[in-house]
């Protein structure tokens, strides 16, 4: 079974349909991507998977377990954490306060938290580095670093990455990509969404394209490079 | 190119006569304009030094002053001499408009167009000269102080902020004469009063000897500093606090509670409606400080605490039941929390602005509901309700301002107490992250609804409980006690005291309710003076009087930050050349 499986949901912003109908799956372990432009309804469907735009229609079940309803405070303790688009981390906290956010769930002793906090900072040296610093005051680079550490924080067992990418020169996000690899090596679920397909798809297991908020192609991140109509029109 | 621009910039900023001329005009008018309503008259009244400067001379000239100290700042990279030379035709003009306004109000009666445009007025501009030798000595007295003032803000910095805190101390300690007398005549310091005041302001050896005592002190800050700082290093080692906290209870636990018996009854009254400001303030920070919700409409919550009082302890009410205060405050308190509860529901996908003006429209409300006659068999409508006991405390009745201070002085603390605790918790943390980015808070698992209706009934309760002891206090309450304006007051002493700070919400309210009452001449221009106080705030002080330790943060963080580009830049600059 599926680790996360979205069925067929319909989300409506007022009277604008803006997911019509999209199903999908993540298994444990897997890195998948959804790729598509802008406003194809790749945010939406994170946000919607999360409960902050519930959908009208269809079903998001996590686990065997029917998560479409679920309040997003609920979604976040059943295990689903995002780093929202645009590195939207807390500008006017330190590093450590924005971590510590993260956890805001989590119901563990202090103990297991702070081993969480090492292993985030063992991912992202630099954040360490930076512990004190406001947050708003971190590099591009950094502040995305700081909302993927921030969203580990909850010990996701599937993190929802939106548009890691974005606003990074070219080699930041290679290195912003390499992270997430060794996430995923490492054992975290990861369901991605990306504008920049070349890079996304080169390091998902299984991808998908959406368009005008409907699944138009999927398959493996391989077989989707190799596609004729995904070169064309989203690898330029 | 750019960077050869940025360092031609910095090393002129081509600051010319122009600039000094405009600036003039501009403090010319402002000038003008606080002679016009009157300010300058009503202050006159009042010395900051007996018989040598009143209250109103010293406003005047201490535009002078300001013009050219903000002349010498921006003319910072040029030398002092020339600051000083554009301090004085900043200060000239200034000086220049008013004696216009001394020449043509002197020949053309202007009264019925400013009222305030009396003969007093011109005696007091013209030093009771005639009208051209009087405009003559203004011109060059402002011109004077606008090259002082200038001189001021080019020279160490170690000094200027000596000279500046010498300053306002005599200054500050002139206004609050009535106060400070009080005060200090009634223990052993009664000799210092009669050294430094006498009927109106200071004495002059007592402003000379402020003056040279509080530059002294602020010159020798940094040795005294430095001598005290292994003693604050001790004190701030973590196993230390309950020694730290303790001194500080020692100190200042003998001081509050003797306070209402060195300040007598009027002021005592006076600071019993501070510290109703400072209940409703602590309250207010935990909904637009914590959390922030902008929340206009707080009076609702203390109008409640005090109907609810009011209903349920006097004899006089619909209900009649003549409870205890004690018994009826827990009540009031929870009538005020779910109506906070109440207003939070339907404002809960609302924010900013929308949130503003909602909350604002639900204290009109509770106020018009007051007012109206179709509650005026329960709640009386603008007689509203007469009678409310005073509280008794273990059969001592708190009959009036002296004693009711006590019941205020625990519910600051209690309220305190309660917010600082916290601040620093979980729920605390996710007020915070709301307040920073409500759909992250979301996506971080944070459950906004709860925290939100948290907020509002944590905030309306103590608004509540300063209802109930302002029902109490007055003996009867009337709707139009319940206005815009307390909302407004209590949202300002949060804003000037700094955002979210605890020490913060003291001084705002000392400042803006307690400050106008000592300046009985302040009630008329209090509006005003809230005005021209946020302002300046926010152009000088924007993390507000007393920051909270994470705003100070931030806005130090802001000034490296702009420090560290400031480097970059300088380094390409450099690089480039």
């Amino acid at each position: 079974m599926a680790l996360l499986e979205v069925r067929d949901i319909h989300t409506y912003y007022g009277n604008i349909h803006a997911l019509r109908g999209i199903s999908f799956t993540v298994e444990q372990g897997e890195i998948v991507t959804l790729i598509g432009s802008n406003g194809a309804g790749k945010s939406t469907t994170l946000n919607t998977i999360c409960g902050i735009t519930p959908a009208r229609h269809g079903q998001i079940i996590l686990d065997g377990r029917d998560i479409t309803r679920t309040p997003p405070h609920e979604i976040v303790k059943l295990g689903v954490t995002q780093a929202p688009e645009g590195r939207r981390i807390f500008s006017r906290l330190t590093v450590y306060e924005n971590l510590l956010m993260g956890a805001f769930t989590r119901t563990d002793p202090r103990t297991e938290i702070e081993q969480t906090l090492e292993m985030v900072y063992e991912i992202f040296p630099r954040l360490k580095e930076r512990a004190r610093q406001m947050g708003g005051t971190l590099s591009g680079g950094e502040q995305q670093m700081l909302a993927i550490g921030r969203a580990l924080m909850a010990k996701p067992r599937i993190l929802l990455l939106d548009e890691p990418s974005m606003g990074l020169a070219p080699i930041l996000v290679q290195e912003i990509f390499s992270i997430i690899e060794r996430l995923n090596e490492s054992g975290t679920t990861i369901l991605l969404v990306e504008q920049n397909a070349q890079i996304a798809l080169s390091i998902c297991s299984r991808g998908y394209v959406i368009q005008t908020g409907e699944i138009v192609l999927a398959g493996t991140g391989k077989e989707l490079l190799e596609n004729e109509m995904v070169r064309e029109a989203y690898l330029g | 190119m750019s960077s050869s621009s940025y360092s031609s910039a910095t090393l002129s900023t081509g600051y010319t006569w122009r600039n000094a001329l405009k600036a003039g005009l501009i403090f010319g008018i402002v000038t003008l304009f606080i002679v016009l309503v009157g300010l300058v008259n009503t202050f006159g009244e009042r010395d900051i030094i007996y018989n040598v400067i009143s209250m109103g001379q010293t406003l005047l000239l201490s535009m002078s002053i300001i013009g050219g100290y903000l002349t010498g700042r921006r003319t910072s990279d040029q030398s002092p001499g020339f600051s000083a030379l554009y301090g004085l035709i900043v200060g000239l003009t200034t000086g220049a408009v008013i004696g216009l306004y001394l020449m043509l109000a002197s020949t053309v009666n202007l009264r019925d167009i400013f009222v305030n445009s009396s003969n007093e007025l011109l005696t007091l501009l013209s030093f009771g000269m005639d009208p051209l030798a009087g405009a003559a000595v203004l011109v060059v007295l402002f011109g004077v102080f606008g090259a002082v003032g200038a001189l001021i803000s080019r020279s160490a910095p170690l000094l200027r902020r000596a000279l500046v805190t010498g300053l306002l101390t005599v200054v500050v300690l002139g206004v609050l004469e009535d106060f400070l007398n009080v005060l200090l005549s009634t223990g052993f310091l009664k000799p210092v009063a009669g050294f430094l005041f006498a009927r109106s302001g200071l004495t002059i050896e007592g402003a000379v000897v402020l003056f040279v005592f509080s530059t002294g002190l602020r010159l020798a800050q940094p040795f005294l500093k430095r001598t005290t700082a292994p003693a604050v290093e001790w004190l701030d080692q973590p196993g230390r606090k309950p020694v730290k906290y303790g001194l500080i209870t020692i100190v200042v636990l003998p001081l509050l509670l003797s306070l209402p018996w060195v300040l007598q009854l009027y002021l005592s009254d006076v600071l019993d409606n501070v510290g109703l400001f400072i209940l409703m303030g602590l309250g207010l920070n935990i909904v637009v400080g914590y959390a922030g919700l902008l929340d206009l409409g707080y009076v609702a919550f203390f109008a409640i605490g005090a109907y609810t009082t009011a209903l349920l302890t006097s004899p006089e009410s619909y209900l009649g039941w003549e409870w205890t205060f004690w018994e009826a405050l827990p009540l009031a308190m929870l009538a005020a929390g779910l109506a906070g509860i109440l207003l939070g529901v339907p404002v809960l996908r609302m924010r900013g602005d929308y949130l503003a003006i909602v909350t604002l429209g639900f204290g009109e409300i509770i106020r018009l509901l007051a007012l109206s006659e179709a509650l005026k068999p329960y709640i009386g409508g603008s007689t509203g309700i007469l009678g409310v006991p005073k509280p008794v405390f273990f059969g001592i009745e708190l009959k009036d301002a002296q004693y009711l201070y006590y019941v205020i002085l625990a519910g600051c603390l209690i309220a305190l107490y309660v917010s600082w605790r916290l601040s620093d918790s979980r729920i605390g943390r996710a007020w915070i992250a709301m307040r920073e980015d409500e759909d992250v808070a979301e996506a971080m698992g944070i459950n906004l609804v709860q925290y939100k209706l948290m907020a509002f009934a944590t905030g309306a309760m103590f608004s509540g409980m300063a209802g109930a002891i302002f029902a109490s206090k007055l003996g009867s309450i009337f709707p139009h006690s319940f206005n815009l304006l307390i909302s407004i007051n209590v949202l300002s002493l949060i804003i000037v005291g700094g955002m979210a700070s605890l020490p913060g919400v003291f001084v705002g309210a000392l400042i803006l309710v307690g400050l106008p009452e000592l300046l009985r001449e302040f009630s008329e221009y209090r509006l005003l003076m809230y005005g021209a106080a946020l302002v300046a705030m926010m152009l000088l002080k924007p993390e507000g009087f007393w920051p909270a330790a994470q705003r100070r943060r931030e806005l130090r963080a802001e000034r490296e930050a702009a420090a560290a580009k400031e480097m970059a830049e300088a380094v390409v600059t450099t690089t480039a050349e």
